[in-house]
Parts: C-alpha cells; sequence; structure tokens
C-alpha cells in the first residue's frame, strides 16, 4: 500500500495536503461558531456555512489525490449533493424553530417576519378546527 | 504521510464531540437538531479520509448515502418542529 | 418533453455514480431513470428550451466563479465574528422584495444567499423574501434589499430566467 503514494505526482500531493488543512481549518472554526453563538439562528448561519465548505474542499482534495479514477469522481459527484442538501436543511430548520416559537436573541435589532409567521400559525389552528 | 492522515482524522473526530456537547447542553429542542444536522455532515468528511487511508473505494460510497440520509432526516424533523405536513 | 430531458439528467448521473459501461448496468439504470421520470415528470421544470442555449452556459460559469469568491469571504467573516473575544454580532430579520418571476431561479438565488456573508434566508412568499441577517448595518430598506440580494440578482436572471 506504501507504494501506491510513493509514484504519485509531487505537485499534486501538495494541493492535496493543502486543501485538506483549510477543510479541516473551516470546519473547526465552523464548530467553535456552533458552541461560542448565542442563540440558535446564529449558531445555524455560522455552522452551515463553514462545515459545508470545509467538507466540499475535503472531497475536492480527493480528486487531486486519486486523479480522474472512480473515486475521484465519485467525490466530484458528491458535492453538488452536498451543498443542496445542506443549505436546504438549514432553511427547513430555520422555518421550523421559528414557528415552534425560539425569540431572537438579546441583542437583535429588528424582526419583520412577525406579522408573517402569526398569520400562518392562525391558518394552521382553523384548518385543525375543521 | 500516514502520520499526517491520522492527526487530521483525530482532529475531524474531536470537532464530532464539539456537537455532541451542543446536542446535550443545547436549551431548546431546534439546538439539538442544528447538532445533529452537523454532525451528518462531519461524518462525511470523516468517511472521505478515511477512504484515502485505506485506498478501498467503497467507503465514498457510504459518504453519499450519508449525505441523502442525513438530508432526509434533518427535513423531517424541521417540518414536524413547524407543525407542518410533509408536502407543504 | 420533460420527461425525455429528466431521464437523459437520471440516466448520466447513475453513470457517474456506478462508473461501469456493462450492458447490466445500463439495463438497470435505464429502467430506474424511466420510473424516476414517470413519477417526478410533472414536478419538473416546464420550459425546457432553456437547455438548449449555450448562452446560458456561459453566464453559469461566470456566476460559478463569482459565487466561489462570495463563499470563501463568508468563511473569513464567519471566523472574524467567532474569533473575536467581543463577538460583533446585531443580529435581525429583514425583508428583501425580489424581481424574478421563474421558481428554478427564486430557488436558486434563496440558496445562494444562504452560502454568502452574514445571511440566512428564512422564508419565500410569492415575490418576497425574509432574511436573517447577523450584522445588521442600516434599517433602510431599499439600501439593504441591494446589499443582501443586488450581488447575485442580475447573473441568476441571466441564467433560469
Amino acid at each position: 500500500m506504501q507504494n501506491t503514494w510513493e509514484g504519485k505526482n509531487s505537485m499534486n500531493e501538495i494541493i492535496f495536503k493543502i486543501l485538506l488543512i483549510i477543510g479541516i481549518l473551516f470546519n473547526l472554526f465552523g464548530c467553535i461558531g456552533l458552541v461560542r453563538l448565542p442563540d440558535v439562528y446564529n449558531r445555524l448561519q455560522s455552522a452551515t456555512k463553514c462545515v459545508t465548505l470545509g467538507t466540499c474542499s475535503i472531497l475536492l482534495s480527493l480528486l487531486f489525490h486519486f486523479g480522474f479514477t472512480e473515486i475521484g469522481i465519485k467525490a466530484i459527484v458528491a458535492i453538488p449533493l452536498l451543498f443542496f442538501g445542506a443549505t436546504v436543511a438549514a432553511h427547513a430548520l430555520v422555518k421550523g424553530s421559528y414557528l415552534f416559537g425560539v425569540k431572537l436573541g438579546d441583542q437583535s435589532v429588528i424582526d419583520e417576519y412577525k406579522d408573517e409567521a402569526e398569520k400562518s400559525s392562525e391558518d394552521k389552528k382553523k384548518m385543525n378546527k375543521k | 504521510m500516514e502520520q499526517f492522515l491520522y492527526i487530521m482524522l483525530y482532529i475531524q473526530i474531536t470537532l464530532c464531540f464539539f456537537c455532541l456537547f451542543r446536542i446535550i447542553k443545547g436549551p431548546t429542542i431546534p439546538d439539538r437538531m442544528v447538532g445533529i444536522d452537523i454532525f451528518g455532515i462531519l461524518v462525511v468528511g470523516i468517511c472521505a479520509i478515511i477512504a484515502v487511508l485505506t485506498d478501498r473505494m467503497f467507503i465514498i460510497d457510504i459518504g453519499i448515502a450519508w449525505i441523502i440520509l442525513s438530508f432526509i432526516g434533518t427535513l423531517t424533523l424541521a417540518k414536524y418542529l413547524g407543525g407542518k405536513k410533509l408536502n407543504e | 418533453m420533460r420527461y425525455l430531458v429528466l431521464f437523459i439528467l437520471c440516466m448520466i448521473i447513475w453513470i457517474l455514480l456506478t462508473f461501469s459501461l456493462e450492458l447490466n448496468n445500463i439495463i438497470v439504470g435505464a429502467v430506474v431513470s424511466v420510473l424516476t421520470s414517470v413519477i417526478f415528470g410533472r414536478y419538473f421544470i416546464k420550459n425546457t428550451s432553456k437547455f438548449f442555449q449555450p448562452k446560458r452556459y456561459f453566464w453559469f460559469i461566470i456566476y460559478l466563479i463569482i459565487f466561489l469568491w462570495e463563499c470563501l469571504k463568508a468563511n473569513f467573516d464567519v471566523a472574524y465574528r467567532v474569533l473575536h473575544p467581543a463577538m460583533p454580532i446585531r443580529p435581525g430579520i429583514v425583508k428583501v422584495k425580489l424581481n424574478l418571476r421563474s421558481v428554478t431561479a427564486r430557488m436558486m438565488l434563496a440558496n445562494s444567499i444562504t452560502m454568502t456573508p452574514g445571511t440566512l434566508s428564512v422564508d419565500l412568499k410569492d415575490d418576497i423574501l425574509y432574511v436573517h441577517w447577523i450584522y445588521v448595518s442600516t434599517t433602510d430598506p431599499e439600501i439593504y434589499g441591494l446589499k443582501v440580494a443586488g450581488r447575485f440578482e442580475k447573473y441568476i436572471k441571466r441564467i433560469f430566467d
């Protein structure tokens, strides 16, 4: 198994290492944000952005290590799947937690979504009564 | 080279404990679900690094399947939180 | 027509995912693609002639480069806010008016707003987008509409509309 690593082009190996380190670093920032920030919305914002780009960077680094073989192409196909999955999941989570009743944090300045949320929850109550 | 990959793998596994901290301690239910969502994405990174370490190709298939499963699970839980049906 | 386009897309993704050109593999892929395009074809985009205009692909590549740059900027922005000891955040939810017509274009704009610096899309009602913003710098509706959506709107209008 050692021989497969020795015969590769050294330039590609350097790019592979740099992309891997960048990916791990972004994941680290995202997870620190997940622990430190005050409320759900800010946590979701930092975590989704950083962790999605970090994992995309790790998957892209596989292409430089393996070249255009089966495993490299599969890693490239996984990137758009991961991107759309993560953004749509974050969108659904934010909407769900607002309708669940989590208030914005103490430092927040403006909230223009309140009226719309109240209207939709009233509609839901009417539907349940019928 | 192998040493470097193992260090990266251990850092990535340590990051999973950050998410676990948020899942255990989170004050509200949406906090815990954010932790679960991010945990699912981090596991895909672990799968990619293990695929480089062992040179087996089926591990990246596990990663692709994990993306789709994590997406469906988070979407279902989020719809349940908002109190809606799945087709809205 | 749109059933055929969806079938070809499914077939390309199947061949890339399994990565082998044996006969058995292609037959299974064709059966699965036919089933998928029969069941989900009515949810696919209506005007499929957009797929055959090469000008849209050209704008898509330019959009991809600008999007990657904004994405990198977003990550350094988040890293700055997280690692700063005082955490400079002023969160809030603002309302942005869009002037895009097709559904696909609105979906792409909401997705790319989620990945750009400091913004996260919350809800989309008709042509009004609610955006959670981590640092609200002004409260004037016209200025922040331009700041949040103005960077991508003209490219997305050329690609998907």
